[in-house]
């Protein structure tokens, strides 16, 4: 029925724009000149159609379920009846209007249902009525104002900047209340883990709460020694630093290669073919790395005589670090790229020879931008999930030795929240605490990346 | 320079032919450029001029499309040979663009790095010196001279190109070769450079291309005038500018074309 309605208001919209611009057109036959474009006119009267079905629509959305369930729960008011108890029957009312009620029909709950019916069938018409007669209404009004000297252009254009800064609105809002969501759920877990022993505690085990009967009291006692985030700190930034040390030679000489080096020709295909590096799901390269890269690194350093982990750290950090490879590439080529022909001229005038110009003009021209790309690509490494939780295993082990497995924030989120789990335990607010800590990371390497980036910006004019 | 009446010839261009891809550019170019004189080369724009300067120094050869036939002998050696060393070549004859081009770093590094990539100074003495004496020359220096380690790009539009031409004119080049130097600079920055030229040319031997009719016949000894990548007619300034054998030469100086 919605639907219907709305594709029929669609098409009225199409329709208040055909005529708006029709009536723009007879008035410019009649040789008066416009105050705007005949298309205006259209858009215009489309306005005028769209505003007051868009309010009429929301305030219905937000009204009817209230009004009706006032209406149907009327009838109980008197009975003494709790807050929670009527809301019961509401949601029984709901269930056996819908024909999924499976308990006891009593008829008290019947009649409910039959009123809770024929109360929304009266809603829904009451509201295609008054939706079209209320837009009709308005696009005539709007039709019969339309003259040679109205202004139909300004309202066009604060309607397009209104629905644009609605559009930005939503975006900032909605990281706002992530931000929040993460903020309250992270403080709820401090309540009940001291942060002492989150910053500085050397051992990982959430498997420890998993045991805890959900009926028996939160005793904070039994969570000392359980969520100590030091291992998988140092895991993350260990496998990082790993993945960086594969992304930024491979991916900086790379990019030196394609922006200097490479004839144009050679650039046309490469480049590309670099980029699909980057269009590979990561759940690919995880089960490269688990069932190839691994194996094949167990192999090899058993047949050295090292003890090596199927799950190695090296494993997992070196697929990600190819993974970050055509970030770093493509963003730096650009960058070099963008560095005036002049200076390059300038060197080269002087007797410079390739290399040396590279090296002493064009990169550090260049490394504000070179920076950000690898800033940009640690914290890609930092928050990538499935390589780690493919080819690392969930061990949140504290090691250095690249041969060992261990374990990162984002892989211990995932384990955390497999399967069941509760709102408000201590064990599922830990991964609200860990996406906290990784968020204040990547955001201080945004920052940090910024603030090299304008110490360094160079002009070059 | 003239010794005992004779000219010292520094460059001699035979039968140059430039092209760009299949079109030509330049049609067999034979021209003298005397020694220890200020030699212009005018026209009208996309008439070749710089192009024909890009291959006093090679420059050409950064673009790719681009060929050079043809000799041009500088001391009497062809640098379109095989064997000609491009690094020994452009430490020979120093380059300053249209447009000011520091490198965004200090002044001193701007200053110094020519004679880095050469290995010129033995010490860090010898490169201070060979910093001051530079800034001296192009006139720079007093200007300059607390500042020497903050950014060359901060400098004004005139001290800019002042800086480049130090920076050319560090490594000691027999060729100074100028591409429009003032066009980007106001009258007063336009004033001085044209000074420096002045000055410079007793060391150095000059060949700027400009747009400027009148900083030609200021600045200058001998003047080329190019057209449709033709060189038309070639001589001392005061001939070309007074009594042009060929008709288009007159036209253009007296401003009918171009």
């Amino acid at each position: 029925m919605n639907l219907i309605l709305f594709t029929f208001i669609v098409l009225l919209g199409f329709t208040s724009y055909y005529f708006g611009r029709k009536k723009a057109y007879t008035i410019q036959s009649t040789k008066k000149r416009l105050t705007a474009l005949p298309q205006f006119y259209g858009y215009y009267l489309a306005i005028w159609c769209a505003i007051p079905a868009f309010i009429i629509f929301s305030l219905w959305a937000i009204f009817e379920p209230t009004i009706v369930k006032l209406l149907v729960l009327n009838d109980y008011s008197n009975q003494g009846y709790l807050d929670d108890e009527l809301n019961l029957i509401y949601e029984k009312t709901k269930a056996l209007s819908r024909g999924q009620f499976t308990g006891e029909i009593t008829p008290f709950i019947e009649a409910s249902a039959e009123k809770y019916l024929s109360l929304r069938s009266i809603a829904q018409s009451s509201k295609v009525v008054i939706v079209l007669s209320i837009i009709i209404a308005s696009v005539a009004y709007a039709y019969k104002r339309i003259s040679s000297n109205s202004r139909t252009r300004e309202p066009v254009e604060k309607f397009l900047n209104a629905v644009l800064f609605t559009a930005s609105l939503a975006a900032i809002l909605t990281t706002v209340g992530i931000v929040f969501s993460l903020i309250f759920q992270t403080i709820d877990f401090f309540k009940v883990i001291p942060l002492f022993d989150f910053v500085f505690g050397t051992h990982w085990y959430p498997a420890k709460a998993f045991v805890r009967d959900s009926s028996e009291a939160l005793d904070p006692s039994m969570y000392s020694d359980t969520f100590g985030a030091v291992p998988i700190f140092a895991g993350t930034f260990f496998i990082a630093f790993i993945a960086m040390c594969v992304a930024i030679p491979i991916g900086l000489m790379s990019g030196i290669y394609l922006a200097e080096y490479a004839s144009s020709k050679v650039r046309q295909y490469a480049k590309p073919l670099i980029e699909i590096l980057a269009g590979i799901p990561t759940v690919v390269y995880g089960f490269f790395a688990a069932l190839t890269v691994g194996p094949f690194l167990k192999e090899l350093g058993t047949s050295m005589g090292l003890e090596v982990s199927a799950e190695s750290a090296l494993a997992a950090g070196g697929v990600m670090g190819i993974m970050i490879i055509p970030f770093i590439s493509s963003l730096s080529d650009d960058v070099i790229t963008s560095v005036p022909q002049s200076l390059r001229d300038g060197s080269y005038a002087m007797g410079a020879t390739k290399s040396e110009t590279i090296k002493r003009v064009i990169f550090p021209a260049a490394l504000p931008g070179i920076v950000g790309s690898i800033l940009l690509g640690v914290s890609r490494a930092i928050g990538e999930t499935m390589i780690v939780v493919m080819a690392s295993g969930l061990a949140a082990n504290l090691t250095l030795n690249p041969l060992e497995s261990t374990s990162t924030i984002t892989a211990q989120i995932v384990v955390i929240l497999i399967g069941d789990q509760a709102f408000g335990d201590p064990k599922t607010q830990a991964a609200f605490a860990l996406g906290m800590s990784l968020f204040l990371v990547t955001l201080c390497l945004n920052i940090v990346a910024l603030r090299v980036v304008k110490k360094y910006r160079e002009k070059y004019e | 320079m003239r010794k005992n009446g004779v000219k010292m010839i520094k460059i001699k261009a035979k039968d140059v032919d430039v092209f760009y891809g299949k079109k030509q550019a330049l049609f067999n170019i034979s021209l003298d450029i005397e020694e220890n004189q200020v030699t212009a080369l005018i026209g009208p724009s996309g008439c070749g001029k710089s192009t024909f300067l890009r291959c006093l120094n090679r420059m050409n050869d950064v673009i790719d499309i681009c060929s050079v036939k043809g000799e041009i002998l500088i001391n009497d050696f062809n640098i379109n040979d095989k064997g000609c060393d491009v690094v020994r070549l452009r430490e020979k004859i120093g380059m300053v663009f249209q447009k000011p081009n520091p490198f965004p770093k200090t002044l001193y590094e701007n200053v110094s790095y020519g004679p880095t990539i050469h290995g010129i100074a033995q010490s860090k003495q010898e490169m201070d010196e060979i910093v001051e004496t530079s800034l001296k020359k192009a006139a720079l220096w007093e200007e300059v001279k607390d500042r020497l380690h903050e950014p060359g790009t901060g400098l004004s539009g005139g001290q800019q190109q002042r800086l480049c031409i130090a920076r050319a004119i560090s490594v000691r080049p027999e060729v100074i070769l100028m591409d429009e130097p003032c066009s980007a600079l106001d009258p007063i920055a336009t004033a001085q450079i044209e000074e420096l030229i002045d000055e410079l040319k007793k060391e150095h031997t000059i060949i700027i291309v400009t747009h400027s009719m009148a900083q030609a016949a200021r600045v200058s000894q001998n003047t080329g005038f190019f057209h449709l990548g033709q060189l038309i007619e070639h001589g001392s300034t005061d001939k070309i500018f007074k009594n042009p054998d060929n008709k288009k030469t007159q036209d253009y100086i007296t401003g009918r074309f171009g």
